[in-house]
């Protein structure tokens, strides 16, 4: 099952991430942007920044104990450290998105697949999360400090009850999509390397499609704003900052 | 859970501070030293962050811990791990068996979204980690806070992905011991959080003890 098209005339950009890249790009308040695991198996790792406050940023602990979830799908909505909604998420086929295992590292990456710089395979060469995430951050003035646990789109980890982590292989469909309304002016770092989890021994990360449109703000009859009492509250929180 | 005794008594500490709830604390633990956090009086969340005192960029990361362990509680031989991927600290013993690193710390801001927008103004972490690092000059700022440590919280995560808040598992004297394996900064929030059941909306004090 897919979300529904996209009218042509609200597309404001569209964009390919091949598997392995990282990018990053300013998106406006009532603008949403859907991503699509074109064939399946895709990661894709992001941080949300407040575009006019880069001291403002996406906080996993909240966002995850204000919904009491340990995962991402419609409904939730991404808060920022100061009670705002930095974004919302009002679609889903996938179902399960990873909020809590972070991004791989250089040591990890090549640990896991072996060594491949740029001198012997150029743009082939295995990037890391953290890496590339770094790279995206220092354009926009940030760093080391401001690299905060992303959500891993597409990807699924589950725990037992003793606590034990175990990543979910093939989880996400050739053609899974997810989308994000944002509530507020957002800086969106993206990185799409393999989740530091997945255990296949290869180094084959997938290319994710970014389709950015102008969208509707949110009603009060909002799906995400009225998905949890705390939602209504963060929707109030952020509607009154751009009072 | 894992629960192992440590064999260190608190006469030979070098220091030794009682640390009432709503109160920040920042200090240096140095490489080999032990640092022990006791529940005097049960269910108190520790809020905890670590640095390396080297390089404050090198912190505390929740990811890496889990991850590198491969599960979400800390208890005995759990390494905390830096977001350079260093070892800040072993956990060398536990009385309670197990602590949160997920749920992170309370705040005014989160506060108002979780309980009620009139809860903003009541204390919080954030803001006595904030008054910490204001005052100690050290070079820490906001963007150096991210997700900590809880020690002695309980907050299971279910197989179907929900995160929920349980009674504490902690009780009057238990405690929490690690190792530091480089010079670290702790930076602690003793938990004054008044609307979240887990504590019987008491916070208490903590008593805070480092071996040579
Ligand atoms: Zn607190």
């Amino acid at each position: 099952m897919n979300l529904p098209p996209i009218d042509a005339q609200r597309v404001l950009w569209s964009e390919q991430l091949p598997g392995g890249a990282h990018h990053s790009f300013p998106i406006r308040r009532g603008n949403r942007l859907r991503l699509t695991d074109l064939e399946g198996g895709a990661n894709l790792s992001a941080l949300f920044v407040h575009y006019d406050e880069k001291t403002e940023r996406y906080n996993m602990a909240d966002t995850l104990k204000a919904q009491h979830t340990f995962y991402l799908t419609r409904g939730f909505v991404c808060y920022s450290d100061m009670g705002r909604v930095l974004c919302s998420v009002t679609g889903d086929t996938v179902g399960w998105h990873d909020a809590v295992c972070g991004v791989s590292d250089a040591h990890g990456v090549e640990a896991k697949y072996g060594a491949a710089p740029y001198q012997t395979h150029r743009n082939a060469m295995y990037r890391n999360g953290r890496d590339s995430m770094l790279i995206e951050l220092e354009k926009w003035g940030l760093g080391k400090r401001d690299l905060v646990t992303p959500i891993n789109f597409f990807s699924k980890v589950t725990v037992s009850e003793a606590g034990d982590m175990r990543f979910v292989s093939n989880h996400s469909p050739a053609g899974g999509e997810v989308e994000l309304r944002f509530e507020m002016n957002t800086l969106v770092i993206l990185s799409s390397c393999p989740h530091p989890l997945d255990p296949s021994p290869v180094y084959a990360p997938k290319p994710v499609l970014l389709q950015a449109f102008r969208s509707e703000p949110a009603g009060s009859d909002d799906f995400c704003r009225n998905f949890r009492p705390e939602n209504q509250r963060g929707f109030c929180n952020t509607e009154r900052y751009y009072l | 859970m894992a629960i192992v005794e440590s064999k260190l008594g608190p006469r030979a500490a070098v220091y030794d501070f009682t640390l009432p709830a709503g109160e920040p604390w920042l200090h240096m633990i140095k490489q080999g030293q032990t640092f022990r956090i006791h529940d005097l009086e049960g269910n108190q969340a520790v809020d905890t962050l670590f640095y390396s005192a080297a390089d404050h960029d090198d912190r505390y990361s929740a990811s890496d811990t889990i991850r590198r362990q491969g599960n979400i509680y800390l208890s005995t031989g759990t390494q905390l791990i830096s977001s350079e991927g260093n070892v800040l600290m072993t956990l060398v013993a536990d009385t309670c068996g197990r602590h949160d690193t997920l749920g992170g710390a309370c705040a005014a801001e989160s506060n108002s979204v979780r309980y009620s927008l009139e809860k903003r103004f009541m204390h919080s972490c954030r803001d006595s980690f904030l008054h910490a690092i204001a005052h100690a000059d050290c070079g820490l700022s906001k963007c150096h806070l991210t997700g900590n440590i809880n020690f002695f919280m309980n907050v299971p995560v279910t197989e179907d992905g929900k995160l929920t808040f349980a009674d504490g598992i902690s009780a009057p004297g238990k405690y929490v011991e690690m190792r530091a394996e480089m010079d670290v900064i702790a930076l602690i929030s003793n938990c004054p959080q008044l609307n979240n059941p887990c504590n019987a909306y008491n916070p208490t004090p903590v008593r805070l003890l480092i071996w040579d």
